[in-house]
This record gives C-alpha cells, sequence and structure tokens, in this order.
C-alpha cells in the first residue's frame, strides 16, 4: 500500500469511528446513569472528588498551575525578546495550546466542585531567544514528568483521559522545542516521573510569592 | 540499560505515597471508580475539551456498545491483553525502524535520529515483554511484518503516520489499564511516541501537534485495521 493513500483513510477512520473524547466521556456517564441514576451521579461523584485529600481536585489543580506557569512564560517570550520567525510561530501555538489547557482544567475543578487556583506571580531569567528555548524545553520535559508522575493516582477514568490527552501534546511540544535547540527530541526510550514535589521545587524559582 | 516495566515510576524521586500506594495496594480501586464515572468533573472536562472539533462524531460513536471500545481481549483478558496489544504495535515499529535503517535511504542526522527512534522502540519492546511475563501472561509473538519503502519522502511520511497512530493508540488505552504500575508504564512510553510523532511532523514541515491542544485517541479496532497491510504470514 502506498503511505500516501494510506495516510488519509487511517486518518480519515480514527475521525469518524475513533473514540473521540467526547464520545468515550459520554459513553462512560450513560453507563453510569444506567447504574445509578443520571440525578444521583454527579453529585455523589464531585463530592467523592472534593472530600478526598490528595484527590483529582489536588491533581487538577497541580496541573493548572504548571499550565498557568507555561501560558505566562511563552506570552513573555513572544513580547520580552527577538525572536526568529519559526521560534516566534512555535511560542504563539504553544502558547494556544497552554491556555487551552488551563481553561479546561479550571473548568474541569469548578465542575467537579473545587476551587480552582488562582494564576501565580512569575518571573522569567531569560534574555535572548537561546535563554527562551532553554527554559522552553525545561519547562515541557517538567510539564510531561509532572503529569506522568500524577496520573496513576487520578481516580476518575474520564480525567485520566484527559490528563492523557494533555500530557502527549506536552510532549510533543517538547519535542518541537528540542529540535530548536538541537538536542534529541526523544532523549529516552522512557520519559520520567517524577512527584509533585520535586516538580514544585524545579518551578519555584519562577514564582513570585 | 534493561528496562524493568517498573523502571519509570521507581525513577521518581520519592516513594509513592498517598493516593497512589493506596491505589497501588488496591488494584481494584480503579475498577471500582470505573463504574462511577461520568460525574460533575468528567462532564465539565467533557464541555471544556470537547472544544476541540470531536464532538460531531459523538453522536455516531456514543451508541456503540461499550465491548466495541475494547478490541484487545484478543491479545489476552485485561492489562495482559492491553499490553500484549502495545507489544504488537512496538514489535512493528522496531522492525519498521530497522528496514528504514537497512534501505540506505537515509544517511547523516536523519539516519541517527531513525537509529535513535528504532532502538527506543527495541526497548519498549523489552519492557512490554517482561511486563506481560510480570503480569503470568504469555508474551504476543513478533508479527512478520513489511513495509513499502520507496523513497525517503515517502517512508517519512509513513514513519510520521505509525507514531501519531502510537501515540494515540496508547492514549486510547490509558482508562482501561487496571495496575497502577502498568498504568505508569504506558505513559512513560505513550508520551516518547508522542515526541517521535511530533518530530517527524516537523520534520515533514507540519504541525508537531495536529490534534491541537489536546491528542485524540484510537480504538484498537481502527489502529488493527491500519497496521494489517504490514504484516505479512
Amino acid at each position: 500500500m502506498n503511505p500516501n493513500e494510506l495516510q488519509t483513510p487511517e486518518l480519515a477512520e480514527v475521525e469518524v469511528h475513533g473514540t473521540s473524547r467526547g464520545a468515550f466521556i459520554l459513553r462512560g456517564a450513560l453507563a453510569a446513569g444506567a447504574l445509578y441514576g443520571l440525578g444521583s451521579v454527579a453529585p455523589f461523584v464531585s463530592g467523592a472528588l472534593a472530600k478526598s485529600a490528595g484527590g483529582d481536585i489536588d491533581i487538577l489543580n497541580f496541573a493548572l498551575t504548571l499550565e498557568y506557569l507555561e501560558a505566562a512564560f511563552y506570552k513573555e517570550g513572544q513580547q520580552q525578546v527577538k525572536l526568529s520567525s519559526d521560534v516566534k510561530n512555535l511560542a504563539q501555538l504553544i502558547q494556544g495550546h497552554e491556555d487551552e489547557h488551563v481553561a479546561a482544567l479550571t473548568k474541569a475543578i469548578k465542575g467537579a466542585g473545587g476551587k480552582p487556583v488562582a494564576a501565580p506571580a512569575v518571573s522569567f531569567p531569560f534574555s535572548d531567544e537561546s535563554g527562551f528555548l532553554k527554559l522552553a524545553q525545561t519547562f515541557e520535559d517538567t510539564g510531561v514528568s509532572a503529569y506522568n508522575g500524577a496520573a496513576p493516582a487520578i481516580k476518575s477514568v474520564d480525567v485520566l483521559a484527559s490528563a492523557g490527552a494533555i500530557v502527549q501534546v506536552e510532549a510533543r511540544h517538547a519535542a518541537a522545542i528540542r529540535l530548536q535547540t538541537g538536542e534529541s527530541p526523544a532523549p529516552d526510550a522512557f520519559d520520567k516521573s517524577l512527584e509533585k514535589d520535586a516538580v514544585l521545587k524545579a518551578v519555584q524559582p519562577f514564582i513570585k510569592s | 540499560m534493561t528496562p524493568e516495566i517498573h523502571d519509570p515510576t521507581s525513577e521518581t524521586e520519592a516513594p509513592p505515597t498517598g493516593a497512589l500506594s493506596r491505589l497501588a495496594a488496591d488494584p481494584v480501586s480503579r475498577k471500582r471508580f470505573l463504574t462511577m464515572a461520568g460525574g460533575g468533573g468528567a462532564a465539565a472536562f467533557l464541555a471544556a475539551c470537547g472544544s476541540g472539533g470531536s464532538s460531531s462524531t459523538t453522536s455516531t460513536t456514543a451508541t456503540m456498545p461499550a465491548s466495541a471500545a475494547n478490541d484487545v481481549s484478543q491479545f489476552g483478558k485485561g492489562d495482559v491483553g492491553i499490553v500484549n496489544y502495545a507489544l504488537t504495535l512496538e514489535y512493528l515499529e522496531t522492525a519498521f525502524y530497522q528496514d528504514v535503517v537497512n534501505s540506505g535511504l537515509f544517511k547523516g542526522s536523519s539516519l541517527a535520529t531513525i537509529k535513535q527512534f528504532g532502538e527506543e522502540e527495541a526497548e519498549h519492546v523489552q519492557a512490554l515483554t517482561a511486563a506481560v511475563k510480570k503480569l503470568g501472561g504469555t508474551p504476543a509473538p513478533q508479527p512478520k511484518a513489511k513495509f513499502p519503502l520507496k523513497d525517503a519522502n515517502s517512508v517519512l511520511k509513513l514513519a510520521a503516520t505509525v507514531e501519531n497512530l502510537g501515540a494515540a493508540a496508547y492514549l486510547g488505552q490509558a482508562g482501561a489499564i487496571q495496575s497502577p504500575e502498568i498504568l505508569a508504564s504506558a505513559l512513560a512510553i505513550h508520551t516518547v511516541e508522542g515526541r517521535h510523532a511530533a518530530a517527524l511532523n516537523t520534520l515533514l514541515g507540519e504541525s508537531p501537534t495536529p490534534d491541537g491542544a489536546f491528542a485524540k485517541p484510537a480504538e484498537a479496532a481502527t489502529v488493527l485495521k491500519a497496521v494489517k497491510p504490514f504484516i505479512v504470514g
């Protein structure tokens, strides 16, 4: 089979028959609704999420802090230093994604009955494109490790699916940035996972409190 | 490196605590929660993430029976089936990169990148094989594969297709994995597949993130159908 022929029909297949996130989550909701009655499920689950210490809401808020940090970083990068057109386009693309992650996580936290954390005040030490890219690489690699470290503790299968959809995009950002810095886009066969404390320690220098 | 499947989690800086260790000690807790899925947080995430343009497919796929969502049972029960499914894909990717390296179509830094990606897929094969054994299952056999290798550009396109599909395949299984340890390992591989895909897309002059801010999952049936033309005998 010609690979050019392969690409289109198979990707169309993903669109039509694949588990879209929406369908996946809706199926979960319908299954749960059949078991418990739709009206009873939502308050039960959101209550369980809100009350469990170190539960999904904490993880979502942890992710939200990182996404706020990344979004602010890319915004500042575009405003503060002169970037080549390739890097500028990439920074713009990634900032848009991080903004979408912030919005999605905020909604999820509210929907689960939690309180979204506020955007942290931030400060980033870079003065040129090279410094910007170096820091971008650190943020994206750390972001991947943070999600991968937190994900196994996620209780809700739907929150997990969404975290997975986000972390793959963070990994794609990391690879794209690494191509700009001239480093291997995938330096290891397995991405490391980091515990929350280690991640917070890594990003602490950029948060002004 | 001789990867054990639990390596990624063992590389964390602190021992697992709290919810993670409770989950590890209680492998059925995720399964239990799965039956309760669909609550407030999930509904909000549906609303928040659904803006990516996939909502139009909801009415088609939501009516499918739940069993059709997971076609990996042919590879074994539960996590064994999922890991063997992943192993089959990794075998194909490894064979593909090996054939590409041998084809002589690439030189210099492109060849180095292809070699590295291939070596990483081979590490995934080793890790997943060990995981199946650890779960008490029999590792899936290496499929016999053949790939069309005409010219550098079409090979790169095929590589990108395979990697994007591979990343989507892992994402499609994440929620079905019962063991937190297997989940951690699958995620550690999943993001590497995403990195490969993004790098290949970039080399082809395409977006590193074709799905936008939220990567889309692919069902096993879709993935297996896509790779079927490359499996011979």
